[in-house]
């Protein structure tokens, strides 16, 4: 069993207990604690089912890289799956269930597919369920997905807060062992900027637990001093807990800070994405350990044998009171002494290289550990716990010599450079033969905007696996970056490092080499996705040749871990049965984040109240409590009519909003009108190219509606342009058109007639707009002003500056409702004033504050086209029966040629007519109207579309317009509408204007 | 001007870092040739503060001058006086190209105040606001989470940031959620 040992565990304080459960069940373990290694201490090995065959699977490793102790945190609005035990530092109050088990983890259910493993081999699900297709989506899937997937989704809100943070650095260094330390102080030294982060909550790394020695003191001593040079360093920031989650373009790098993590509730944000700009960045990411490929590998109690030695050194923890250790190099023969040196039992090293290893073999025979060298494991003995070893001929195809018991076999296949960083960007790998590895190809770095690399490696990373090398290749590498980042050279004197001398590494993919098909089909290389050698053969036998096609058809490498036990492994077989070497398989592609990061904290602050700016008129809190049911406009929120008390519904609110206007005084905030100020004396020449009519003959005073098309011909916008003085305009453009119109007029001013002396700017903002509108309009203004706003002073189409008190407003006499109508400008900081005053005077007169669905539905009743309605990118003004508004005496326009193409003149476009349905109904938006016969698709032939419909309460009746082929010549032609539900609505074409068509009402 | 307020009037966080709403602040947009001498001379004259460089800002006691782009200007002067400073620099620019708009009513502005301030801004824009980097004298336009905002230091304690008025309750919003005590970085201490 697993338990803690009495002496040992350098993270740990054993002075601070801190509960958690798992499963329910209450357990302790110590504050510096992970959870893995505080489940370890509890003897709770067991941590999850496998994927696929269920099978029972423990911790394997102590970092980033476990694939199996995957676990549901929290709970409710805390709750979140996959969660690494091996990178949760524990918390007192801690919660965690295991997954992928049904109904419990020791008793599983699925548990019958590892029976069954024969008959689910790689690609089953892709041969079996394919036909008939029907069934997949109906029957398949929903079977299958509900048996695999590893956590839960969550269900609640998560109640947590996330940020993002801007840094910019001269160098990033990532990893904070010992080669980012010394890469770091290097650029520091050298006067850079410098972040170095680490993504465990302790500095230091794996060298802390390995043997070696640096400037003849301990390496802790050493790791302790440097990071005292590295605090008194002003240029040099030094983030815990925060891992370099990917690299990009540009010296563009993630940070992902796990900021409360460890101390949830503390207010604190949980996570904090660091969007980093680095002129150079150093990979100082280490290496991790490769499992061994033997049958059972995958039982619980098979670890790394660097894990082993990590739960003992940092943790204080054992596995088992007797470790065998399986090997093809040197650097687990620290696991074998190290558990030794704790009092605990070493049967065993299997050293599957027949020349055996260098100095730590002869010390760990000195100790009196048995080795056994040119050996393999046959088999591993045991079920939800290693029992025991059937040691065979690595040479041979696995038949036991004689059997070791023992609780723990900590493994080696050798180590891989964490080159995922390196590899974002575009980094190339080489493979190196001699240590069995593929690390970064120096001379094909990822590069930046002048081909200059702007990445590099130091350390163990980098395939350095000496101490001594390690050392040397990290002061080089941070004093390299700082160089190419602009720092003073400065060449001082690497530390003088010393680690045991290591004999080579003999790489071993399979054990035994010629393990049988039953041994090959229990040998586990991707423990998280259940893929065994077996598979990954089979792949390469059904064709799967390329590694990324053999990758998606057996799921090797694929998952929250992204193969980081497996990959090279799993290639390694690959190019084995494809008889061809490793480099010519090479990797499946690295991509970001290196390990799974928070979506909320990719959201960052952008949740809640603040998921989206909300554009608020300077009358919107009027708006708000007086019953506005709102519609988004873009950002705004636009009242779309107002509830005059809370039962009253929407079709009964936008009805009496129109009668009241229509018959008395309604009110509209039209503050979102986009509002740009063009001067200069080449104003009028550029508006007369911006739009289709004629702008430079307005004189000051007046307005003029306007069209806007785009190069193509189409129509984009339309609003109001008053003439302010000669130079000066004032173009009103719709809510949305706004931004676009004016960056429109700025590119035409910047790029195409940039010697033109006009400047634009936008001031939709400055004002608060509200529409007076109604027979009453007038009669309101006068109670506010003593100005003369009589039709002879504002006649319809003029404007006027009027004082209304001490407000300072413009007066536009326009209508888009066809009644008697003023659109006044008001400071936007006067807005709301303005708007009490008005609903003051206008009291007496019932005055009715209106929302867009009024609007909408009286400018229908006019006949008067909304951008967006009745154009969608394809309609020209021609279209829409607009050719009054589109100049024939100018030579040129923006649209003008376009207009006159052969497809914008074809008499057969659809045009613009007004609907009168025969019942009086309503048309459905958007529907067809249809003509005889089918076209080639089988589909009925069309001959318009409804564009707007309304009911209007004036008429007391439907009313729609609509695009119609040769429609203003068909007045009086009832054409048919089908609806969704099958039946057909008449309408008779009419008029687009259905309401005061001589504008009498407007004109008083 | 009684009836005139700002969009969230005057409102107040104290976080890690202060923040608030500033009130009304007389803006003028001003755009025309930047190096001609009566642009400079009529800037001079209306604000007492010099002409600003690229990315600069010119204080002169309650009023300052703003480069917003290589055409434009940004000039500050209390909200009473803006109709006034209008008017002299129509007068001062009678016969030159120049645009010259009051954006007064279409801004919100905010201080941030603390030692932390900074921290507040990387949050949420993308630039570097480390002390070497950016400094009393500078200003930025950019991106402050989803919308557009430029910002200056007034002293290497305090900012101020304007934004469009629309979107007054979104940058508090913001400013307040980056200023949340707990959510200390220490990176610019």
């Amino acid at each position: 069993m697993s338990t803690r040992l009495a002496a040992g565990g350098r993270l740990i304080n054993k002075a601070r207990a801190m509960e958690f459960t798992f499963n329910g069940k209450r357990l302790r373990g110590f504050e510096g604690d992970t959870l893995a290694s505080a489940l370890l201490a509890n003897d709770q090995m067991l941590v999850g089912r496998s994927f696929k065959y269920h099978r029972p699977r423990g911790i394997v490793a102590s970092g980033a890289e476990e694939p199996n102790a995957l676990v549901n945190m929290g709970r409710d609005e805390t709750f979140e799956p996959n969660q690494r035990a091996t990178t949760t530092e524990l918390f007192d109050g801690l919660r965690a269930e295991s997954q992928n088990h049904w109904p419990s983890l020791e008793f599983d259910v699925g548990a019958i597919n590892t029976k069954l493993s024969r008959f689910l081999p790689a690609g089953f699900y892709y041969k079996m369920f394919i036909h008939p297709r029907p069934l997949w989506k109906h029957v398949y899937e929903p079977f299958i997905r509900r048996s695999a997937g590893l956590g839960k989704a969550p269900r609640d809100r998560d109640q947590d807060k996330y940020e993002h943070l801007y840094a910019f650095y001269d160098v990033v260094v990532i990893g904070g062992g010992i080669a980012g330390l010394l890469a770091a102080k290097a650029a520091g030294e050298a006067g850079v900027k410098v972040l170095l982060m680490e993504q465990t909550a302790h500095w230091g790394g794996r060298a802390l637990v390995d043997s070696g020695t640096v400037n003849q003191m301990p390496v802790d001593k050493f790791v302790d001093e440097t990071l005292s040079a590295l605090a008194d360093m002003s240029n040099v920031t030094m983030r815990l807990r925060m891992m370099g989650a990917g690299v990009y373009d540009h010296g563009y790098l993630l940070g992902y800070e796990r900021v409360s993590d460890h101390k949830p509730r503390q207010n604190a944000p949980r996570h904090r994405l660091w969007r980093i700009r680095a002129k150079q960045i150093v990979t100082a990411t280490g290496a991790i350990e490769r499992p061994l490929s033997f049958a059972g590998n995958d039982f619980p109690g098979v670890m790394l044998a660097s894990a082993v030695r990590d739960y003992a050194v940092n943790y204080g923890v054992s596995i088992g009171d007797r470790t065998v250790v399986v090997t093809n190099n040197d650097d687990a023969y620290q696991t074998a002494i190290v558990m030794k040196n704790a009092g605990l039992d070493v049967p065993l090293i299997v050293d599957a290289r027949s020349s055996g290893g260098g100095a730590l073999a002869d010390e760990a025979r000195a100790l009196g550990i048995r080795v056994e060298t040119g050996k393999a494991i046959a088999k591993v003995k045991g079920g939800k716990r290693v029992t025991g070893v059937a040691l065979c001929s690595q040479a041979g195809e696995g038949t036991p010599l004689e059997e070791v018991a023992c609780d723990v076999i900590a493994m080696s296949g050798g180590w891989s450079p964490v080159v995922h960083l390196w590899s974002h960007c575009g980094g190339k790998l080489i493979w190196d033969d001699a240590q069995a590895m593929f690390r970064p190809d120096p001379d094909k770095a990822p590069t930046g905007a002048q081909g200059e690399a702007f990445v590099s490696v130091a350390g163990s990373a980098n395939g350095a696996m000496d101490l001594g090398e390690i050392v040397l290749d990290a002061v080089n590498a941070g004093q390299a970056a700082a160089k190419a980042a602009g720092g003073k050279s400065k060449r001082s004197k690497s530390p003088d490092a010393h680690s045991p001398k290591m004999a080579p590494i003999e790489p071993i993919w399979l054990m035994p080499q010629g393990a049988n098909i039953k041994l090959r089909a229990k040998s586990w290389l991707d423990y998280q996705n259940d893929v065994k050698v077996s598979d990954v053969q089979l792949a390469a036998r059904e064709g799967f040749e390329s590694v990324e096609h053999a990758k998606r058809y057996t799921t090797l490498g694929m998952a929250t871990d992204q193969g980081k036990l497996s990959n090279i492994n799993g290639l390694a077989i690959l190019s084995d049965a494809l008889n061809q070497p490793i480099p010519q398989t090479g990797t499946t592609t690295f991509r970001p984040p290196y390990t799974p990061i928070s979506m909320a904290s990719i959201a960052g602050e952008a949740r809640g109240p603040i998921f989206q700016p909300l554009r608020k008129t300077p009358m919107h809190d009027w708006h708000e409590e007086n019953g506005a049911y709102w519609e988004p406009v873009g950002q705004w929120r636009r009242p779309y009519c107002f509830r005059k008390h809370p039962g009253e519904d929407i079709e009964t609110a936008v009805k009496r909003e129109i009668n009241q206007t229509r018959q008395s005084l309604g009110l509209l905030d039209a503050s979102t009108l986009g509002k740009l100020i063009v001067k200069g004396p080449d104003a009028g020449k550029f508006l007369d190219l911006l739009y289709t009519n004629m702008m430079s003959t307005l004189k000051p005073g007046r307005c003029r509606y306007g069209l806007m098309c785009n190069e193509n011909g189409f129509l984009t916008d339309d609003g109001v342009v008053a003439r302010i003085d000669e130079d000066t305009f004032l173009c009103h453009t719709t809510t949305g058109g706004a931004d676009s119109i004016h960056a429109h007029m700025e590119d035409w001013l910047q790029c195409e007639w940039w010697d033109w002396k006009v400047y634009a700017a936008n001031v939709t903002e400055q004002y608060a707009q509200v529409a007076v509108v109604g027979p009453n309009a007038r009669k309101t203004l006068e109670k506010l002003t003593n100005e003369d706003i009589s039709a002879e002073a504002i006649p319809f189409m003029a404007w006027k500056d009027v004082a209304f008190g001490d407000i300072n407003a413009r007066v536009y006499r326009i209508s888009f409702s066809g009644e008697l109508s003023y659109e006044i400008a008001v400071p936007a900081s006067q807005g709301r004033a303005f708007w009490d005053q008005l609903l003051e005077a206008g009291a007496e007169f019932g005055v009715t504050p209106y929302g867009t669905e009024a609007l909408h539905v009286m400018r229908a009743e006019k006949g008067f086209i909304m951008i967006g309605d009745e154009t969608d990118g394809t309609v020209i003004p021609q279209d829409l029966g607009l050719d009054w508004a589109i100049s024939k005496k100018k030579d040129d326009f923006l649209g003008k040629r376009a207009q006159e193409r052969k497809h914008m003149i074809d008499p057969n476009r659809w045009k613009l007519v007004g609907l009168e349905t025969v019942d009086g109904s309503v048309l459905p938006d958007g529907a067809y109207c249809t003509a005889e016969g089918t076209n080639k698709n089988g589909q009925r032939n069309v001959q318009g579309r409804v564009t707007s419909t309304y009911y209007s309460p004036t008429l007391e009746r439907g009313i729609a317009m609509g695009l119609v082929h040769n429609g203003p010549d068909r007045m009086g032609e009832v054409i048919e509408f089908p609806k969704v539900d099958g039946t057909v609505i008449q309408a008779k074409i009419v008029s687009p204007v259905f309401y005061d068509p001589e504008g009498e009402k407007q004109n008083v | 001007m009684s009836s005139a307020v700002s969009a969230l009037k005057g409102a107040k966080y104290e976080g890690y870092v202060k923040v608030e709403e500033l009130g009304l602040r007389g803006m003028i947009t001003l755009r025309g040739d930047l190096n001609s001498a009566k642009m400079k001379k009529a800037v001079q004259d209306v604000t007492g503060a010099k002409l600003p460089n690229q990315r600069e800002i010119t204080h002169e006691g309650d009023k300052a001058v703003a480069w917003m782009s290589p055409d434009e200007l940004l000039v500050m002067v209390p909200y009473t006086d803006v109709h006034e400073t209008l008017a002299a620099l129509e007068k001062a620019l009678k016969g030159q190209h120049f645009l010259a708009a009051n954006v007064s009513d279409a801004r919100a502005i905010f201080g941030l105040s603390g030692p932390a301030a900074r921290e507040v801004i990387a949050k949420l824009c993308p630039v570097d606001m480390a002390s070497g980097a950016f400094a009393p004298g500078q200003i930025r336009r950019t991106r402050m989470a989803q919308i557009a905002a430029a910002f200056w230091m007034t002293s290497d304690t305090r900012i101020e940031v304007v934004c469009f008025r629309s979107v007054a309750q979104y940058a508090f919003d913001l400013l307040k959620d980056a200023a949340e005590p707990g959510g200390e970085v220490g990176i610019f201490a």
